[in-house]
């Protein structure tokens, strides 16, 4: 049921406010960084404040700007858009001080760009949450790519600007085939509001939709899948909060959640399966995670590893949603906040050691483990989280996943999930044996990072297993909500 | 009683303002700029009136003289030129504040009341053509807006000015040459130059070569005009060799004014069932079109002169402009009409910013633009704006024609235009992240690292025009139902509902 409601404008327009404010203020240091983590704070209490309307089985609706018949700027906060706006907001609170700390230690230069790319990336990715139809997660998409391009070379090396070319073509390459296959929707429908079940059905033929359904999986190349995954290993170079920001807070997710939609809200799940598009989906998927996983062994560079790590983890949440069915559907929309936590607590424990080391690589880990004890056994749980072991949340997705494939008769999908556990513990135990077990080459005489990376690297650690423990608060409700919502059209 | 005769005065007050423009320039040069900055205010008030008048009211008739048509002289303004006209004079006004500054340090300081007569001429002509509904006055006027345009490339510093003005003159008359033998071809076997008038008696000569010779004329005459893929050769340098004020003059008013008279001999001299059905030249136009979207850009990536670069830019996007008109489907009519507006806005704010590099630090150069966003902020983040929109990234104005061309293509069944369009986006690109690179992430080369970091944002006069540009590409991008309300009207009226 709808609400007219204003509320998820205001989440989208809190981080673009404090955006300008950051400009405005972009020569006091301290003014400036409030802003961002007030306007964090502000934007999470705005996306918790509509948890009990949806909760309740209302959405929270506000349409803006009609362009054309069919056409307009849209928003709903249904349960499906809350998984993923409430783990951006909830992690940028994180993110904010953890930035704060890590800027003034490393890369301390250009801040208020820094921070002012970084607050407009946090309202497009709320856009692409809250976006009720495909116009409006289109222009929000394309604006998180730009946004987030200044943090991706925001070094200013030849190397970043490299990765940064290599962004820019791969994800705005992307973005042309989004809009030819946003346009080919509303050629064929004469609208592009998302709804459940689908709007395509009876629109054009099997052919037709097979090829409109390939577009709209390229237009979403920011959920990395295997070949279109380069770019996020090159943008490794970025700082490591951009790092977090890109693999855990907005950008991969926003790819990832869009596939989803399109899925679930664009063709239907009878459409994709009448066409055998989830299949063809799955196994684009399984590649993936089983390629990623294997690339990610030969990675030193730990920010490398965590980068194929990512690829192969996100295409769990594309497995999920092909395998299409309850349970299936269930473990890739919680894998979504889910993955969020446990990659951003690695990605802080990587940048907390690259801080106070300048290590990057993992041979050269030795022994961190004494030095660093709480980030490295930080860094132990997401790790144990990803390979999904208890007691860390990553299991429940895995529990759902080999589900699913139970459910769908695809057996050998079950077999991918299991190969890729065992990759997983594959590539992230020596990191630990090596921190913790090593002896160091030399005593360097290094501690812990300063409070402001510390804390938030622990509080993201603890609630990867908080999140094990009490999954129903609120990410599994969430998740169960939007199952039906997905699946009562097929299940009445 | 005035009110009835706004489109007379459209043209008559920038001639007479003109010559004031002239008289006062010999007593005291300063004089000059608030004559013309006036004159071209009061016009942009009256443009609003006719459009406001011919959205109430339908097209206004105007008879010169009292002369009934088809003898005398007919204005006719309907929702396309009054919708052009408010365009063509919001940029002139502009541009003439923003004249203001960047004038002085480009051309010589005698030549300051010249310069104003001139743009006052040229406003002159672009207006007639823009009100008139008699071919042959068409032809006057744009006659009169070609020989200011000329002489105003003329007045830059360097000698190439002259060179190029004189290329630029070359080309343009033969363009005229061509125009005028359509004009005559049409006179010999109809015996009538207005142009409603033509429209209906027409039809049955469709069969006739002479007036499909005329037809080609007018084509290939207008083509140059806009410079249309390959026709262009002419356009870089002009734009490259005059001052900024008069680069930014060239490439919205002027190049516009051409796609209008082209689409006015199109659409309303001859008529949908010719062009389509008779002879099959806008399938020839769209391909064309294509031709000049790809070609502009590709020639675009290679240059090293913001300007030039931001010409052969303008060479593809009049290619939008085309394609929108060619496909003549009516969306993707009403996204070429849009695009008038929005090229118009984008690229008048691009050739500012590039004449506020030149007036604040001297650089033309894209590489000299290192690291430049850190003394000229502003601008820069004009810059970034512009070449957004151009680009064709949402909520731009760029994105909504391409949005509206791309539909019409698809809706005709057209699927190789709209993989032009999209593949056009990624060249443009391609060009304009360069000068961003550059522009943000770059330090400033050894060379001009001095010039850079003296460079400042320019005066308010020539920032404010910059800012209200780039702002209007995000606006009218938002709020892009605003210019289609004006015209949409005008494309049902010339093809029926959409």
């Amino acid at each position: 049921m709808d609400q007219p409601s204003l509320v998820p404008v205001l989440a989208i327009c809190i981080p673009a406010v404090a955006a300008a404010l950051i400009l405005i203020f972009r020569n006091h240091p301290t003014i400036r960084e409030g802003w961002t983590i007030l306007a964090s704070f502000a934007t999470l209490a705005c996306v918790l404040s509509m948890l009990p309307l949806v909760f309740s089985g209302t959405e929270p609706y506000a349409a803006l700007f009609p362009i054309l018949p069919g056409l307009s700027i849209s928003f709903r906060a249904d349960a499906f858009a809350l998984i993923f706006a409430l783990t951006s907001s909830s992690l940028w609170v994180m993110n904010s001080f953890y930035s704060i700390g890590y800027l003034q230690a490393h890369h301390g230069k250009n801040l208020a760009r820094y921070f002012f790319c970084f607050s407009v990336a946090i309202s497009a990715a709320l856009g692409v949450a809250f976006s009720a139809d495909l116009l409006t997660m289109f222009i929000c998409y394309e604006i998180l790519t730009l946004s987030t391009y200044p943090l991706v070379v925001h070094s200013e090396t030849e190397e970043a600007r490299m990765a940064g070319r290599k962004y820019l073509a791969y994800l705005l390459t992307a973005g042309i085939f989004f809009l030819l296959a946003v346009l080919i929707t509303y050629y064929l429908t004469g609208g592009t509001a998302f709804a459940p079940g689908g709007i395509l059905t009876g629109h054009g033929s099997a052919l037709l939709m097979t090829i409109l359904f390939i577009t709209f999986l390229i237009g979403f190349a920011k959920a990395a899948w295997i070949p279109l995954h380069a770019w996020l290993p090159s943008a490794m170079v970025a700082p490591t909060p951009v790092s977090a920001l890109l693999h855990a807070v907005a950008v991969v997710k926003a790819g990832v959640f869009g596939i989803a939609r399109i899925v679930f809200y664009v063709f239907g799940i009878d459409m994709v399966s009448a066409l055998g598009l989830g299949l063809l989906l799955a196994s684009i998927a399984s590649f993936t995670i089983i390629v990623a996983s294997m690339m990610a062994l030969s990675q030193d560079n730990l920010k490398k590893r965590l980068a194929y790590s990512t690829i192969s983890q996100l295409s769990y949440i594309l497995l999920g949603v092909a395998l299409l069915t309850p349970s299936g559907i269930i473990a890739a929309l919680i894998h979504i906040p889910f993955h969020a936590f446990m990659k951003i607590t690695l990605f802080f424990a990587a940048g907390a050691i690259i801080v106070m080391t300048g290590i990057e690589n993992i041979s050269e880990m030795k022994g961190i483990g004494r030095r660093m004890p709480i980030t490295m056994l930080m860094f132990a749980i997401g790790a144990i989280g990803v390979c999904g072991l208890p007691p860390v949340c990553g299991i429940i997705t895995k529990w759902y996943l080999a589900l699913g494939a139970i459910e769908a008769g695809q057996l050998v999908f079950l077999a991918v999930i299991l190969s890729s556990s065992i990759l997983n513990v594959l590539y992230f135990f020596p990191i630990i044996s090596t921190a913790f077990f090593e002896k160091p080459d030399v005593d360097t005489g290094v501690h812990e990072a300063p409070l402001f990376m510390l804390i938030p690297l622990t509080i993201t650690g603890i609630c990867s297993v908080l999140l094990f423990l009490f999954p129903d608060w609120p990410f599994l409700t969430l998740v169960t909500i939007a199952e039906s919502v997905i699946t009562g059209s097929v299940l009445p | 009683m005035i009110a009835d005769h706004l489109p007379v005065l459209v043209v008559v007050l920038p001639l007479v303002g003109a010559f004031v423009t002239l008289l006062a320039g010999w007593a005291d040069r300063r004089l000059c700029f608030p004559i013309a900055m006036a004159t071209t205010v009061i016009q942009f008030c009256i443009s609003l009136l006719i459009l406001s008048q011919v959205m109430q009211t339908g097209p206004l008739h105007y008879n010169l003289g009292n002369w009934l048509p088809p003898w005398g002289i007919e204005y006719v303004i309907d929702q396309l030129n009054g919708f052009v006209l408010v365009v063509i004079l919001f940029l002139c006004v502009l541009t003439c504040l923003y004249s203001h500054r960047s004038t002085p340090s480009e051309i010589d300081e005698k030549k300051i009341p010249a310069f104003y007569t001139v743009l006052l001429l040229l406003v002159t002509g672009v207006c007639g053509i823009a009100v008139t509904g008699d071919l042959f006055n068409l032809y006057v006027f744009l006659e009169i807006s070609s020989l200011a345009a000329y002489a105003l490339v003329a007045l830059g510093r360097e000698k190439r000015s002259l060179v190029s003005s004189f290329t630029y003159l070359v080309m343009g008359s033969v363009s005229a040459c061509f125009i005028l033998l359509g004009i005559g071809h049409l006179y010999i076997v109809t015996g009538t130059l207005n142009m409603a008038d033509l429209a209906r008696v027409l039809p049955p000569l469709y069969g006739s070569t002479v007036i499909q010779t005329a037809f080609i004329f007018f084509i290939i005459g207008l083509s140059i005009k806009t410079a249309l893929f390959p026709l262009h050769l002419w356009l870089p340098d002009a734009y490259r060799y005059s001052p900024s004020a008069v680069t930014v003059l060239l490439s919205t008013v002027v190049s516009k004014i051409g796609v209008y008279a082209l689409i006015r001999i199109l659409f309303t001299v001859f008529t949908p069932a010719f062009i389509i059905f008779e002879i099959p030249v806008m399938e020839v136009f769209c391909w064309m079109a294509a031709a000049a979207i790809i070609g502009g850009s590709v020639l675009a990536i290679s240059q090293t002169d913001l300007k030039r670069m931001l010409a052969y830019s303008s060479v593809s996007q009049m290619g939008y402009i085309l394609l929108g008109i060619g496909i003549a489907d009516s969306l993707a009519v009403t996204g070429g009409i849009l695009h008038i507006l929005n090229h118009a806005v984008m690229k008048g704010c691009l050739f500012m910013i590039a004449g506020s590099f030149i007036y604040s630090s001297g650089i033309r150069s894209i590489e000299d633009l290192r690291g430049i966003a850190r003394t000229m902020p502003l601008t820069a983040a004009a810059f970034v704006i512009a070449a957004a929109s151009m680009i064709g990234i949402p909520p731009t104005v760029g994105f909504m024609s391409k949005w509206f061309i791309a539909l019409g293509a698809l809706e005709s069944g057209q699927w190789i235009f709209v993989l032009v369009i999209l593949a056009s986006s990624l060249l443009t690109a391609v060009y304009f992240w360069k000068v961003i690179e550059y522009m943000y992430f770059r330090e400033p080369g050894t060379v001009c690292a001095g010039t850079v970091s003296t460079a400042r944002d320019p005066p308010a006069g020539m920032l404010v025009p910059t800012l209200v540009l780039a702002a209007a590409c995000i606006l009218f991008g938002i709020f892009v139902s605003i210019p289609l309300e004006v015209i949409e009207p005008f494309v049902t009226g010339i093809l029926g509902g959409t």
